[in-house]
Parts: C-alpha cells; sequence; structure tokens
C-alpha cells in the first residue's frame, strides 16, 4: 500500500546526508584535492623567480601575492563545484528534493571550502616562507584567509551557479567572479597590508566578518535562484 | 457518492519555447492516482522538456502546473514526485547502496521497503557494494527504479524508461510499475512508443 | 486605467515598442548633438583655465558626465533587470541586455578622459586615483553582463541570468567603492586624486549639466535602437516582424 511521503526527512538529517555524501565523493577523489594546494605553492613560486630574490622586496609583497594565490586557486577549484551533480543528474535530483535548494547548496559549499581552502590555509606558513613574510603578520594573515576564503567561496558559487550549464567556462567564471572578490581582496590583503604599517587592522577583519555573516546567509539564496534561471 | 480526488499532477495550456521556437504545446494533462499516462514522441519531439517542465526543474513559458488540485509549489512537486531522468542522478564514485541512503537521506524512504530487498527486486543482488560507473547501462537504469521504489512520491516521471534495456529489463520496468500503480500509485512515462507498456489503465499523450 | 500605466502596459508588445523605437530614436540621437556642440565649445572656450592645472582640466567636461552615466546606466539596467525578473516582460528583458554595451561605452570613455587627464600632471598613462579604480571594476561588471549574454543560446535564459549577475552586481558597486576609497588612504604614500580639494567653479556647471543633458539624450536614443534590433532578431518569425519587413521591400 503507498502512503503519503509521511512527516517529511528532517532538514537537519538531510543536510547530514548531503554533507555526508559530498564528503565521502571528496575522500574517493582524494587526489583532487591536492590541486588547489599546488596551485597556489606554484603561484606563489613564480614570484621570487620573476622579480628576484631580494628578501626586503619578498617581504614587502608576501602578503599581497599570498592573497591573490589563494584566491585564484579558490577560483579555479570552484568550477568543478556543481560541475560533477550536473553531468550525472545528481543536480536535477537535489533541485527536486523537499529540502529548500538554498540549504543545500550551503551544505556542497561548505564541503567544498573544506575540501579545497584548507589544505591551502595549512601550508599558509609555508607559502609565508617562500616569501619571506615577517613572522608577527603571520597571525593577521592567517585570520583574514579564515575569514576571506569562506567569503570568496560563498559569492564565487553565486556565480559559478549562474554559469552552470556552460562548457568550458572558466574564463567567464573569472570576469564575472573578478568584480564580487575585490573588495574582499582589498580588505583582506589590505588588513595584513595595515598590519605590517603599524596601522589599525581591527576593522578591516571585522568587515570581512559581517561579510561573512551576511553571505552564509544570502549567497545560498542567491545562488539557489541563479541555478534555477541557469539551469539546462 | 465521494467526490473524486483531485489528480496527483494537472497541466493547463502548458507551453515551452526555447529561442522564440516552440518545443512543445500548449497542452494539457492529467495523471491521478491509479493509473499511467504514457508520453508518446519522436526524437526531439520536446517529451524531456516536457517532463522537466512538469517536474519544476525549468519554468513553462506558458500555461499552469497543478499539484493535487493546488498550483504547484517545490514542496508540493517534491512530496508527490520522484523523477527517473535522462542522466540516472547516480554518483559513480559511491556504491548502488551508498547512493540509494543518499537518496533516501534526502527525501525519505517509503514505508514497508528495505534497500538491500529493493536491490534484489531490480535484479542487482550482488551489486551492493559495486561502484555506480562500474555499472551497465542497464544496471544504472535498475539502480534508478530501485530509487523510485524507495522514495515515499506516489507519482512517477519517468523519462524514457525502457532505452538502453534489454527485453528482460522492459519486462521488470513494466512489473515494477504495474505494482506501483496497482498499489495506488502512478506514472508518467515518456518513450518512443514502440515498446511493450505496462498492463494497467493507461492513456496515450501523442506529441508530434 | 491610470493612462502612465496603460502606457507602459502598452510598451510590453513588442509591435507597439518597436513602432515608438521607429518614432522616437532618431529624435532623441540628433537632439543629443546641439547639446553635446554647445556644452564642449562652451567647456574648452568660455570657461576660464583652472588656476592649478592650467588648460588640461577640460576634459573633466566629457569625464564627469561620462562618469555620471557610467553609473546612472548601471543602476538603470538594474532596474530593467529586476523588473524582468520578476514579471518576465520580454523587452525589459532586452532594455537590461541594451545597456550594458552602451553603459561599458561611457565607462571605457571615462577611464580614457581620466588616464589622459593624468597624464600631463603625474607623466604617467594610468593612476589608480580611487574614482579611476572603481570605474574599472565597473567595466569588468558591464563586460560580465555583457560576456553572459553572449555565452548563453536561449535568449530569454541569457537575459534573465545577465540580469540577475547585474541586480548582484549593483549592490557591489557601492561595496567596491567603499573598499577602494579605504584602500587607497591605507596607501597614503601614492594618493593620487585627479579632481582634488578644488571646488567648481560656478561657470563650470553649465557644461557639465549641458554635456550630462546631452548624453542622456544620446543614450536614450541608442537604448531604443539597441533593443528595437533585439527585439526583430528575437522575434523574426513572428508575423509582425514579417509584415514590417514586406513593408520596408514594397
Amino acid at each position: 500500500m503507498v502512503r503519503h511521503a509521511d512527516a517529511s526527512i528532517s532538514t537537519a538529517s538531510a543536510c547530514l546526508a548531503l554533507l555526508r555524501r559530498d564528503l565521502l565523493l571528496v575522500w574517493r577523489r582524494r587526489g583532487d584535492a591536492a590541486q588547489p594546494l599546488m596551485f597556489a605553492l606554484l603561484v606563489v613560486s613564480l614570484f621570487p623567480l620573476a622579480l628576484g630574490p631580494e628578501p626586503e622586496l619578498l617581504a614587502k609583497i608576501a602578503p599581497g601575492v599570498i592573497w591573490v594565490a589563494v584566491l585564484l586557486s579558490g577560483l579555479l577549484s570552484l568550477d568543478s563545484l556543481f560541475r560533477s551533480d550536473l553531468d550525472d543528474g545528481s543536480l536535477e535530483q537535489l533541485m527536486l528534493a523537499p529540502q529548500p535548494l538554498a540549504l543545500l547548496v550551503a551544505c556542497k559549499v561548505l564541503v567544498h571550502w573544506l575540501a579545497s581552502a584548507v589544505p591551502v590555509l595549512l601550508i599558509v606558513p609555508l607559502l609565508a616562507a617562500f616569501l619571506n613574510l615577517d613572522g608577527r603578520l603571520l597571525p593577521v594573515l592567517w585570520e583574514s584567509l579564515l575569514l576571506g576564503t569562506p567569503l570568496l567561496s560563498l559569492v564565487g558559487t553565486v556565480v559559478v551557479a549562474l554559469t552552470v550549464g556552460m562548457r568550458r567556462s572558466g574564463m567567464l567564471l573569472a570576469l564575472l567572479a573578478l568584480p564580487l572578490y575585490v573588495p574582499v581582496l582589498i580588505f583582506g590583503a589590505g588588513a595584513v597590508m595595515a598590519a605590517a604599517q603599524g596601522l589599525p587592522f581591527a576593522g578591516a577583519l571585522w568587515l570581512l566578518g559581517a561579510a561573512l555573516v551576511l553571505a552564509v546567509v544570502l549567497a545560498p539564496l542567491a545562488a539557489a535562484t541563479a541555478l534555477r534561471i541557469a539551469m539546462p | 457518492m465521494t467526490p473524486a480526488a483531485p489528480p496527483l499532477l494537472a497541466a493547463e495550456s502548458l507551453a515551452f519555447q526555447r529561442n522564440e521556437e516552440p518545443v512543445f504545446g500548449p497542452l494539457s494533462l492529467h495523471v491521478a492516482a491509479g493509473e499511467a499516462l504514457l508520453i508518446h514522441g519522436g526524437n526531439g519531439s520536446g517529451k524531456t522538456t516536457l517532463l522537466r517542465v512538469l517536474a519544476g526543474l525549468l519554468p513553462p513559458s506558458e500555461g499552469d502546473i497543478q499539484v493535487r488540485g493546488q498550483h504547484a509549489t517545490r514542496e508540493s512537486v517534491a512530496q508527490t514526485c520522484a523523477l527517473l531522468g535522462h542522466l540516472l542522478g547516480h554518483k559513480g564514485e559511491l556504491t548502488a547502496v551508498e547512493n540509494l541512503r543518499f537518496a533516501v537521506g534526502l527525501n525519505g524512504q517509503r514505508e514497508g521497503t528495505d534497500i538491500t530487498e529493493v536491490l534484489e527486486t531490480v535484479g542487482l543482488a550482488g551489486y551492493e557494494d559495486s561502484p555506480a560507473r562500474q555499472l551497465s547501462a542497464g544496471q544504472k537504469k535498475r539502480l534508478g527504479l530501485a530509487r523510485l521504489l524507495l522514495l515515499p512520491s506516489p507519482l512517477w516521471l519517468m523519462d524514457e524508461p525502457y532505452a538502453n534495456l534489454d527485453l528482460e529489463g522492459i519486462a521488470l520496468v513494466n512489473r515494477v510499475v504495474e505494482a506501483h500503480i496497482n498499489g495506488g500509485g502512478a506514472a508518467l512515462i515518456t518513450s518512443h512508443g514502440a515498446y511493450a507498456t505496462p498492463a494497467v489503465r493507461s492513456r496515450v499523450l501523442e506529441l508530434d | 486605467m491610470n493612462p502612465v500605466i496603460r502606457w507602459f502596459h502598452q510598451m510590453g508588445s513588442p509591435p507597439i515598442f518597436h513602432r515608438f523605437a521607429d518614432r522616437w530614436s532618431r529624435w532623441l540621437l540628433l537632439a543629443a548633438l546641439p547639446f553635446l556642440a554647445w556644452g564642449a565649445w562652451s567647456g574648452l572656450f568660455e570657461v576660464p583655465a583652472d588656476y592649478q592645472q592650467g588648460d588640461s582640466y577640460r576634459i573633466l567636461f566629457i569625464h564627469v558626465p561620462s562618469a555620471w552615466m557610467s553609473l546612472f546606466i548601471y543602476g538603470l539596467m538594474a532596474v530593467y533587470a529586476f523588473i524582468a525578473l520578476v514579471w518576465r516582460i520580454k523587452i525589459c528583458e532586452q532594455l537590461a541586455m541594451a545597456c550594458a554595451p552602451i553603459g561599458a561605452g561611457f565607462t571605457a570613455i571615462t577611464l580614457l578622459t581620466g588616464s589622459l587627464w593624468g597624464r600631463p600632471m603625474w607623466g604617467t598613462w594610468w593612476t589608480w586615483d580611487p574614482r579611476l579604480t572603481s570605474e574599472l571594476v565597473l567595466l569588468f561588471l558591464f563586460l560580465g553582463v555583457i560576456g553572459l549574454n553572449a555565452a548563453i543560446e536561449d535568449r530569454r535564459a541569457a537575459a534573465r541570468a545577465a540580469g540577475f549577475l547585474a541586480l548582484i552586481g549593483v549592490v557591489n558597486v557601492p561595496i567596491v567603492h567603499f573598499s577602494v576609497e579605504w584602500w587607497n588612504t591605507l596607501h597614503q604614500g601614492a594618493t593620487i586624486k585627479l579632481m582634488g580639494q578644488s571646488s567648481i567653479d560656478s561657470r563650470m556647471v553649465l557644461p557639465l549639466v549641458l554635456v550630462a543633458i546631452g548624453t542622456k539624450l544620446w543614450f536614450l536614443g541608442s537604448l531604443l535602437v539597441r533593443t528595437q534590433t533585439a527585439m526583430l532578431e528575437m522575434e523574426s518569425g513572428k508575423d509582425w516582424v514579417k509584415q514590417i519587413a514586406r513593408g520596408a521591400h514594397a
């Protein structure tokens, strides 16, 4: 006897199911997780090669270069956020689930950030060493990246959702994301630059934090709307 | 005499255009519990698009969709319909069981069903721990059927369920759909029309 | 029904919009010319030279109205996009999309004139003045809308997606402006401001206003032409377009 769908599966357990699935997928493809890490490392290594190894120069550009490297590696890995789900039809199933799409998107972004940004965050001390970053700036750099990378992921998700149907959307994705990334970069790298000059930097970090809170609420909603608009 | 329950899914004057070119419609249809609606059409007739519009994945250019007599909302469609689309919706790196457990974790599980039993019903006994990407096209289709059996939704939206299946597979689809419909469920099935169809009360909608 | 609202309803119909655009676009474009000419002449010859910058400041009469237009057009594009997304009106979708290249053009003029302005003063072809930096980001926003609209095949879906992008961007514009101002104060040593603290002489107002009106008229005419063309392309299979084509050949 077919009964109507019962009191629907609780939202929390549904989100847990999605989190578990995506984490399992990351684990099964754990080779891929090294790519953002490698990319950030490579970008950072290019600068001393291009500019020369003079320690003072490197120390001066270190916060900015590290921030740009992390930003770019995040942008590259963002492209794959919805791609496999779109290709095998899982995205359709997510859109047909009883839970709000925004919530499911938020779960996906969380796993994506854990898999792609957190490894890069862990090697920041290494990147700092490559560029001779003043050790006293390391905490500020780390805090700014800790607040900034999820913000970039969330904002980037909206843009990825808009281009979800497109093949090889890499360049377009970067163009669309860049204007949205600029303020995050300015305040994130700027906080470290301010600290380097002995200026107050807490305000910039608080701004990032506030933006992150807003983005956690608004970005998944915007991304869900964008997915419905752009679904092929 | 009790009034008839409204159809599970109904569409009125539904039409869809892409780049100002009509893909289908305007057309009207309805599916009630205990029956199957077969949508027949050749390649490019818009069957897949129609199904996706009915599932709410694409917005219609014109017309209205109703679920159980009320204007369709995301929740009502999610609760009433389950989709077996052209892209089946399995993650290749997850095993058959893991895929089904996720579907059930997201949507809930139909009462009285068990994942292992359902896998046996669709002929995938022994493949529980095989990653989905190692399954053949026909086996992936059967896994999709298993998902439909496990989800609580009464209306099955099936896009070309017979494609990629051998005679035994086609018979399986029909058996499963018959059991579902005789149990009070409903199905909306698109196909070329050249296949043997389930032995249940059904109507046919022809798309040009 | 209120006649104004009725007019808007009617404009939503492609054939009626086409007739409206046909009738008015030419005049708007023509009307822009005297304003632009008068404003340019007044700015170049009538208004006295600036006591700090001499004659090279006169490019401000193109730079400032262009900057105003770039922001105005972006705002208008966002409004059209909002209406298009909420009420699904075809004309508004195309109006929003037509705004983007015109806005990008004005932004490019702003950047170009800003760059030229900086040259005699600091000897560099580009300065990271806060306004120019904000305008650069605005240019990327416009290019993004144009790019997204071009990348999706279905014209209506493309306009909806690019319109949504424009809406997200509109929230971003003040944020970028604010962040760039902060960035500018942070890097004190290299602070360069194009307009500086000097207040505007009252005699400079007239050419500014003239050019501003001229650019608005030009924009409206150009917008109507572009939207008209886009609508003709989109509706090319429909009867009303065929009738017009037949009429043109007759």
